[in-house]
């Protein structure tokens, strides 16, 4: 049985467009963002409203596909599809878009996105270590800093920022404490229902709503989990999914593997724990765009090389959430974690010694049965050498 | 008892009877063009041979594995795969089957499948591709496999099965000789399974199953390609029944 919440959660969905929409009738500023590296701690700080877009199913790619490659990452089409549809009420009623240079694809398509809406383009450094690198991306906060200053017209102060700063970690600890639960053996919360809660959270027009529904959903958990409530039996092998970001509409992998009976745990993707591991410093002698800078370059993206923080993450989560095995779950024509996967491989079966594999899939339904017979032959090599422990 | 595997492939279905702990009988038909139809023509063929479903277990496997409605229990053919070979081969090994439509590599370590790969949702690399350009030479697979030992080192360069097809009528339209083509056709396919092979890492021996299992040709063939034996078994197109079977017991 679902928690009675999600559905509160759930109903973010329609809320979040219709008070998108009452926002900017109010002359509210919103700043459209794709990225876990963007700092929606300056947009607020802007008294702008940061949102996420919509990026994450099949419909608006046949027409992505008539200006982008064929052969390109699903996420990135579905994107661009959403912006020149005028189909994503967030891309609709944002004022400025924030764009970063993570992979090729994205950075390609945002030099034709930028021509429909007012961007600001973001020089990510693609390594995440030494000072050089720190250096810049402070550099790159503080642009930012200034553009939204100049196009709304406005001052960002620090203190602005530091109480933008308050509330983020606000969340991110809301976020990180109901990911947390599901350590808990058996978990209280699908995978499905994980996800939605995080993914939701970039769409949060009223952040102070989000969080408190999201304090309310760990209360209603933590009651299941002293009544024995979960989500799934005990049986149910623990997956930790990593990869590439997931949304409503591009979650057929993770429905696959809880169909097939599995319990996804840990997710350790953009649209999950990845960007909640880390808060921002609050130190109040601490430049704040500094901090900022610091915590969204730590960030484990497999756009930056060497990305060992991903593989040290998902070690680290794969104990604390005592795992059975790891899906990575990579986009067709998404380079970097492709490659990653190779290594990744290594770590998980031979350091681990926990089953692993890759799927590689898009948003299409075209290969719903191939999708459905690896991650079945996945779940039965693990409950085989469960049956045998 | 009877313990009862049918593999229900895209082009073949396979079955196998186990009478407690020995395996009685192995039968397998085309699929044809429907699961469930060639699973309603196993159950006649059970009764013939007086194997009664009331009697005994039964597992399904492969793709048409959801259509066999008498079954007690579905599992994927990579597991069940892994189990026969192993039971066929006795020793941990890696197993290579190049099936209809999926090529797979499976891991099999004490029994048990403990990795595997397989190829992506096109036909490249598959059982179907080799079938289709045999057909565009106008000959079966065994043929197109014995004339590749006579033919000379060629490449087919189209690694799409519907560009590879158009390659095959233009080179035999520029007089190529057959058996060229058909070592082209096998060197396409063996370097597909290598690389992935050479991905996917190899423990112990490697084992074929599948139907090209009895196609000594590819086999020679692709063990040059692989620089390594490759071993396999009469009943080696048997495994996923075999395994699906044990898998019941």
């Amino acid at each position: 049985m679902r928690p009675v919440i999600m559905e509160e959660v759930e109903a973010l969905r329609g809320l979040n467009s219709v008070k998108i929409k009452e926002a900017h009738e109010e002359g509210k500023k919103v700043v459209g963002m794709y990225c876990m590296f963007s700092p929606s701690e300056i947009a607020i700080a802007a008294d702008a409203i940061p949102v996420s877009l919509c990026g994450t199913t099949q419909a608006p790619i046949e027409d992505a596909e008539k200006e982008l490659p064929r052969n390109l990452c699903p996420l990135i089409k579905s994107s661009y599809g959403f912006a020149i549809t005028d189909k994503c009420p967030y891309f609709f009623f944002s004022d400025v878009l924030l764009a970063e240079t993570t992979c090729d694809g994205k950075k390609k398509m945002y030099e034709l996105m930028g021509k429909i809406k007012p961007m600001h383009l973001m020089n990510l450094p693609q390594t995440s270590e030494g000072d050089d690198a720190l250096e810049s991306w402070h550099k790159e906060m503080i642009k930012f800093k200034i553009y939204l200053e100049e196009v709304f017209g406005i001052e960002i102060t620090d203190e602005k920022l530091r109480d933008a700063i308050k509330l983020m970690n606000r969340e991110r600890s809301a976020m990180k404490r109901l990911h947390k639960l599901n350590a808990h053996k058996p978990a209280p919360l699908s995978g499905m229902d994980m996800m939605l809660a995080q993914w939701l959270k970039g769409f949060n027009v009223d952040k102070e709503y989000g969080i408190s529904l999201i304090e309310k959903l760990i209360e209603e958990l933590e009651e299941r989990i002293e009544k024995g409530i979960y989500a799934f039996d005990e049986n149910a092998p623990r997956i930790l999914l990593t990869g590439c970001p997931i949304g409503a509409g591009s979650e057929k992998v993770l429905k696959a593997l809880e169909d097939a009976g599995a319990s996804v745990v840990a997710l350790e993707n953009c649209t999950g724990y990845k960007p909640l591991d880390v808060v921002v410093d609050e130190d109040a002698e601490k430049d704040p765009l500094l901090a900022l800078a610091e915590k969204y370059l730590s960030t484990p993206c497999s756009c930056m090389t060497p990305n060992n923080g991903r593989f040290d993450l998902i070690k680290r989560l794969a104990e604390e959430y005592d795992v059975d095995g790891v899906v990575d779950l990579t986009w067709v024509a998404c380079h970097t974690y492709a490659i990653e996967s190779f290594s990744l491989k290594k770590l998980v079966q031979e350091e681990l010694g926990l089953p692993f594999i890759q799927i590689e899939t898009d948003y299409s339904d075209s290969d719903t049965g191939q999708v459905k017979t690896r991650v079945e032959a996945f779940l039965e090599t693990i409950e085989v050498s469960l049956a045998t422990v | 008892m009877h313990y009862i595997g049918i593999d229900i492939g895209s082009t073949a279905a396979k079955v196998s009877v186990f009478e407690e702990e020995r395996l009685v009988t192995n039968f397998n038909m085309p699929t044809g063009w429907s699961s469930i139809e060639a699973s309603r023509i196993i159950l006649e063929k059970l009764e013939e041979l007086k194997v009664s479903k009331e009697e005994a277990r039964i597992i399904a496997t492969g793709y048409g594995r959801v259509s066999v409605p008498y079954a007690d229990k579905t599992l994927t053919e990579i597991t069940c795969h892994g189990k026969g070979a192993y039971y066929l081969l006795g020793k941990d090994c890696t197993v290579i089957d190049i099936g209809g439509q999926d090529t797979k590599i499976i891991t099999v370590e004490n029994d048990r499948v403990t990795d595997f790969t397989m190829n992506d949702k096109c036909a490249a690399g598959t059982g179907r591709f080799l079938e289709l350009m045999a057909n565009s030479l106008a000959i079966n697979l065994p043929e197109l496999a014995e004339l590749s030992l006579k033919g000379e080192e060629i490449s087919i360069t189209s690694m799409c099965t519907v560009f590879a097809e158009s390659e095959v009528i233009s080179l035999m339209g520029k007089g190529t000789p057959r058996e060229d083509i058909a070592r082209g056709v096998i060197n396409s396919i063996t370097g597909r399974v290598s690389t992935m092979l050479y991905k996917h890492g190899v423990k112990g021996t490697i084992y074929l199953t599948g139907g090209l299992c009895e196609i000594s040709p590819f086999i020679e063939l692709l063990s040059e390609k692989l620089d390594k034996e490759v071993i396999t078994n009469p009943l080696g197109r048997y495994a996923g029944s075999i395994g699906a079977a044990l898998m019941g017991q």
